[in-house]
């Protein structure tokens, strides 16, 4: 699957979003607002780049992802819909009683989920030890992390920081959703976090910026991640919470609130749904 | 005089001699020299990592170790692995990913480094979560063939062993160990001691003493406490109608809350529990710290007489 045009995976990231809306609409619960900010960068990982095999998701030489924000599973779920991973009916069994759609992703459940998130600051310190796993192979695969801002308050997530630099683990890929908002406020509100990308320039990864919603910025951040093999590197994308549905986007009452029926239907025609 | 050593440095045996397979891995958190996986780590450096002073880390690095078929072994204090307690239950436990854990410096025995190094909780934390073997071997001898088979168990464990030398008792026995399977020591009919760690040789002191009285108890060293063995359990409690566990941890849901909690439901007799009576230790000489919690085989001879006492 992985080379998908721009123009594909935009399409592909408007038809997630469609499904991310539907899913917490019907499950009436979860977590919409960081779903539709990290969506384009999902969309982009697995068009462009991520070496996995959709009819063999243990395919032990495949690349890893690893959703750290375990909340975000809606979007998880829409995008392996997408590529193949579940059906597009799996994607009705979100929250629901024996359902392979866990309210947090979780890779007892879901087929193509490589780690079980759900408690935050986790994911980059599994996705090291994915990343070892690969060197100590003699393998070329890559494990890939998204985390939220909010999420790099955990303290934790700065011990796998400084020890993926200590291990100059070129094969570690890290991607930030820096959407602004957590649980209950602004992040600004919360804990302020002041500059960011000097933060992980210090702790020795390499480092680039980009609007996490612009597929083009998103491929070439993808393809710059390629060419640095001596240290981690991490894509620090600018992201709008609940972006695509505009009473939404930047509101934190969205971050894990679903839509009343109303709304649905005012998110399903901005997202290019005929009634 | 029998051999004296530390638990510890079976565990470091353990993983030297699990080297030859290359799915081993070990980890470290800046306490290789104490939990004596240094030896490890000299051997095989290309397959240790450290993880500095950063146990959360490490037990998630672990997990993704494991999730890509190697078997890690995670080492730190034993009190310091419950600083990672929630990683090792959501991110090791919940996926049932198979790394194992081990605490040394485990208990009031580990003496004057004081009470924040005196772990008295780890058995009972551990044995709450679902999937994870919950181990607490005496000598070095068990230590170390508890440990090689680790590899072909499958799902998470958690071994506590201890700072200080203590007598051995299985040279040449290694093949009696075996995870989930109560040893049986001494063979009496009056009561029976069902202790762990470093409060299995207590016991048997205690045997030794309460027989010059007349009394005939049972020792049995029960290194796994999840899953407990159950069944010896039971013929025990028929045999001998008492039990006294004994054991260098809180009283409150290590070896004696989880034998509580089964011979409850199947066979409901006299029971007394040597252990921490619910409080922290302080600096003081291994001995001392068993001396003044209470765990020496003075008390657990008082502790037999009493249960004796209840039998109906």
């Amino acid at each position: 699957m992985a080379g998908m045009s721009i123009s594909e995976m935009e399409e592909m990231a408007r038809k997630c979003r469609v499904e991310i809306c539907k899913m917490t609409h019907r499950a009436q619960a979860g977590h919409p607002g960081g779903s539709l900010s990290e969506i384009d960068i999902l969309c982009g990982l697995y068009g462009h780049r991520l070496r996995v095999k959709p009819d063999e998701p243990d395919w032990e030489d495949r690349d890893r992802f690893i959703l750290s924000k375990g909340h975000a599973s809606p979007g998880m779920y829409a995008l392996l819909a997408e590529m193949g991973f579940i059906s597009h009916e799996d994607l009705k069994s979100y929250r629901v009683k024996g359902g392979v759609c866990q309210g947090h992703v979780d890779m007892k459940w879901c087929p193509g989920v490589d780690f079980s998130a759900g408690s935050l600051g986790m994911g980059l310190s599994f996705g090291m030890g994915c990343a070892v796993a690969a060197r100590l192979d003699g393998s070329n695969r890559n494990a890939y992390v998204m985390v939220g801002d909010g999420e790099i308050q955990e303290g934790s997530v700065w011990e796998a920081a400084m020890a993926a630099t200590h291990h100059e683990l070129g094969n570690l890929k890290l991607f930030l959703d820096c959407n602004g908002i957590q649980n209950d406020d602004f992040c600004e509100a919360q804990m302020r976090m002041f500059d960011i990308p000097a933060k992980w320039n210090s702790f020795g990864w390499a480092v680039k910026v980009i609007d996490g919603h612009d597929m083009t910025s998103i491929v070439e951040a993808i393809d710059w991640m390629d060419t640095i093999d001596d240290k981690p590197a991490v894509v620090i994308a600018k992201t709008i919470k609940g972006k695509g549905v505009s009473f939404m986007e930047n509101n934190p009452a969205f971050h894990g609130a679903a839509p009343s029926d109303e709304q649905l239907a005012q998110a399903l025609s901005e997202l290019g749904v005929e009634a | 005089m029998s051999r004296m050593a530390a638990t510890r440095d079976g565990y470091g045996d353990a993983l030297l001699a699990l080297a030859d397979n290359s799915k081993v891995v070990v980890l470290e958190a800046d306490l290789g020299k104490s939990t004596k996986s240094l030896h490890f780590r000299k051997a095989h450096p290309e397959r240790t990592v450290s993880c500095g002073i950063g146990e959360q880390n490490m037990m998630l690095v672990a997990a993704g170790l494991a999730s890509n078929g190697y078997i890690p072994f995670a080492s730190t204090f034993a009190i310091f692995t419950e600083r990672a307690f929630e990683h090792m239950r959501n991110g090791v436990a919940r996926p049932n990913l198979a790394v194992h854990l081990c605490g040394s410096h485990g208990g009031t025995h580990t003496g004057t480094d004081g009470s924040s190094a005196q772990s008295i909780e780890d058995l009972a934390i551990y044995r709450t979560l679902p999937n994870v073997v919950v181990m607490h071997p005496c000598d070095d001898v068990s230590t170390k063939a508890l440990t090689m088979q680790l590899p072909k168990l499958g799902s998470p464990s958690y071994m506590r062993t201890a700072r200080n030398k203590t007598p051995v008792l299985y040279d040449g026995r290694e093949s009696e160990v075996e995870i989930g399977k109560g040893i049986v020591l001494r063979e009496g009919s009056d009561v029976a001691i069902i202790a762990c760690g470093v409060l299995v040789h207590e016991s048997l002191e205690a045997a030794e003493k309460l027989s010059a009285e007349g009394i005939s108890a049972t020792v049995v060293d029960m290194h796994t406490i999840k899953p407990l063995d159950t069944g010896l359990i039971d013929l025990l409690a028929q045999k001998c109608g008492a039990i006294v566990t004994a054991e260098d941890h809180s009283v409150i849901g290590g070896l004696g809350g989880a034998v509580a909690e089964h011979i409850v439901g199947s066979n409901p007799v006299p029971m007394e529990k040597i252990g921490v009576q619910d409080r922290f230790g302080e600096s003081a000489g291994a001995e001392e710290m068993l001396e003044m919690m209470g765990l020496k085989s003075h008390h657990i001879c008082d502790a037999v007489k009493k249960v004796i006492a209840r039998k109906v």
